[in-house]
């Protein structure tokens, strides 16, 4: 019993770690921007299917670092040619903007990949089982786990650190201000937008490797981030990382003792967040 | 003069939409088409009560309107085969369910608010798509029929005539219209547009805006239920998808193409977009790349819609 609650909280954690690296993405893009990003899972379809031309060709290795770099590139075009359009106006359009890029993507990637699964193969030396006790804990589980860390880290670090860093996080507390001390703002956001975009791809890669590649991929992992988003609080991202892991820790433990309702846990939590803090855990009244 | 224009106008309307099974046939539909255009169009002026005369963004009305289809097709399959209770029974669950998420999510606003809508409206697609043993799961609830409507003196034959079944639901779209209309005129909607306007400077006047926009989403959800339930006995059949989000985003691109700010325009999108998915869904497989083009298109270049470019143009 111990073991199956172990395996589940830790399978749990994993998919949050997934769903905390997809909403961190959305959630930069939000931050500067103001634009809920739909297409971010159809963003994510990309990587993972990049990455699955790529390996025949360059292997595992090299998939993983080129795709999402190029998944961003995509991004970075998408924003220049449309996004960067509905900057400023009724959320109501970058919504519906975004809705269509996501319908347009997945009907794409079926078009081009077909709508089954295609097989996704991880090194096999990934995919063994490192302990005999612990049956779940896989190579490729860990390695995910280390590189979601090793992700975050280096966003945080990033956005802590460096200079495009900074000029993020001030944008995102005053665009105008920003602006007038003579950063380009519309070359900013573009960055930014990239930036997210790369988690996206990242995501994509890794979650191809665990789950399959399918066109519905995106739109299956994108409710759980808005969740993970909403939980969090909007306009924090530690809030966001928080709020990832802690739905895929419930839905995991739930899945334990009531499988089918795994996925209709973290609608409850986000309800109960909004009951009581409605501006999610470590959101701040009045930003959004 | 623009009394008289109105008038005119809904004089047009009404007579079109009461000699639709007439016609429809000679111009290349189907009466069936007809109620589809005339369900999705009371579901989309329902969200544009909401969206385009209260400001308030929700892109999760397929969830409402997802409640009413399945509240009625449970209904009329497990516990009593009648039409009118399935609808009854598809309109409260819909409003039930809408006003307990109301009150957690009237606090919020603009993109908060959609993202809330969208995530809540994901549950009832869940609880739809896992519950197979009663819900039929991803194959969809079916099985069952639309009863004949037995009126005491006679019965409507909704089951075997096309025809009968379109009046019945141009009766409930005409007066639920006729409803919202008559809401948005008395001072309850006047007070909605003013929060439409200035909701800062309408909470200063004293009004309780939570409340208004909780009514506002109450009214816009319940007729969106019934919308719904009309869905239902259209299709005897309930799809998990018409919970899904994509559904609450069709709504809004229809309420959008036609013209949010107009009374009309949700009607007008709801006729062109579901024509144009007949169309585009019986000449290729990719008609979902197509529908995606159509929101991208009205975005960057028909925002106001259809009636609002029309409306600037005589004003201009």
């Amino acid at each position: 019993m111990t073991q199956l609650v172990l395996f589940n909280l830790f399978n749990g954690l994993i998919i949050g770690a997934f769903y905390a690296l997809m909403a961190l993405g959305l959630s930069l893009i939000l931050n500067l921007s103001g634009v809920i990003n739909f297409a971010h899972g159809g963003f994510l379809a990309i990587g993972g299917y990049l990455a699955y031309m790529l390996m025949p060709q360059i292997g595992f290795w090299g998939a993983l670092a080129v795709a999402p770099i190029l998944t961003a590139l995509i991004g970075i075009a998408a924003e220049r040619l449309f996004i960067r359009r509905v900057y400023g106006r009724d959320p109501l359009y970058s919504l519906l903007l975004t809705f269509g890029l996501a319908f347009m993507i997945e009907d794409g990637t079926r078009f081009i990949w077909g709508a089954s699964t295609v097989p996704f193969a991880v090194p096999s030396y990934l995919s063994s089982s490192l302990s005999n006790e612990f049956f779940f804990l896989t190579g490729y589980r860990v390695f995910m786990v280390a590189l979601v860390i090793a992700a975050v880290a280096a966003l945080f670090l990033i956005l802590g650190q460096t200079r495009l860093g900074m000029r993020i996080r001030a944008g995102t507390l005053d665009l105008e201000t920003v602006s007038v001390l003579g950063i380009n703002v519309r070359i900013l956001r573009n960055v930014n937008f990239g930036l997210g975009i790369y988690l996206a791809g990242l995501a994509g890669v890794l979650a191809a490797g665990m789950l399959g590649l399918q066109p519905t991929i995106g739109s299956s992992l994108i409710m759980p981030s808005f969740v993970a988003i909403i939980v969090g609080g909007l306009g924090s991202l530690p809030g966001t990382l928080l709020g990832g892991l802690l739905i895929g820790a419930a839905s995991g433990v739930v899945t334990v003792f009531y499988p089918s309702a795994s996925e209709a846990v973290i609608y409850v939590m986000m309800a109960l967040v909004l009951l009581v803090r409605p501006h999610g855990l470590l959101g701040e009244e009045g930003r959004f | 003069m623009r009394l008289l224009d109105r008038r005119v106008a809904n004089a047009v309307i009404l007579l079109l939409l009461l000699t639709a099974p007439y016609w429809i046939n000679a111009v290349g539909g189907y009466t069936a088409l007809g109620s589809r255009v005339l369900v999705l169009a009371l579901a989309a002026t329902s969200l544009n009560f909401l969206l385009g005369f209260t400001g308030v963004l929700s892109f999760g009305h397929a969830a409402y309107f997802g409640l009413g289809v399945y509240g009625a097709g449970l209904t009329i399959k497990y516990l009593y085969a009648n039409t009118l209770a399935g609808m009854a029974v598809g309109v409260a669950v819909g409003t039930l369910a809408a006003a307990i998420v109301g009150v957690m999510i009237v606090r919020l606003r603009g993109v908060y608010f959609a993202m809330v809508t969208i995530a809540f409206g994901q549950v009832f697609y869940y609880i739809a798509y896992q519950w197979n043993s009663v819900t039929g799961g991803d194959d969809g609830l079916s099985g069952w029929r639309r009863v004949p409507i037995s009126l005491g003196f006679t019965t409507v034959d909704i089951l075997g005539s096309d025809k009968a079944l379109y009046y019945l639901i141009l009766i409930c779209f005409l007066v639920s219209v006729a409803v919202m209309a008559a809401l948005l005129a008395s001072p309850f909607g006047r007070t909605l547009l003013a929060v439409r306007e200035n909701e800062r400077r309408a909470r200063f006047l004293g009004i309780p805006v939570d409340r208004h926009i909780w009514l506002s989403w109450m009214v816009s959800c319940f007729f969106v239920s019934l919308a719904g339930t009309l869905y239902a006995l259209l299709n005897n059949f309930a799809d998990p998808h018409d919970l899904r989000w994509d559904q609450s985003g069709d709504f809004v691109i229809m309420a959008v193409l036609g013209g949010m700010r107009s009374f009309w325009g949700p009607l007008l999108g709801a006729v062109i977009f579901v024509v144009l998915q007949d169309y585009v869904s019986s000449q290729t497989e990719n008609w979902m790349s197509f529908i995606g083009l159509l929101f991208v298109l009205v975005v960057l270049f028909f925002p106001r819609g259809v009636l609002g470019i029309i409306g600037r143009k005589t004003a201009s």
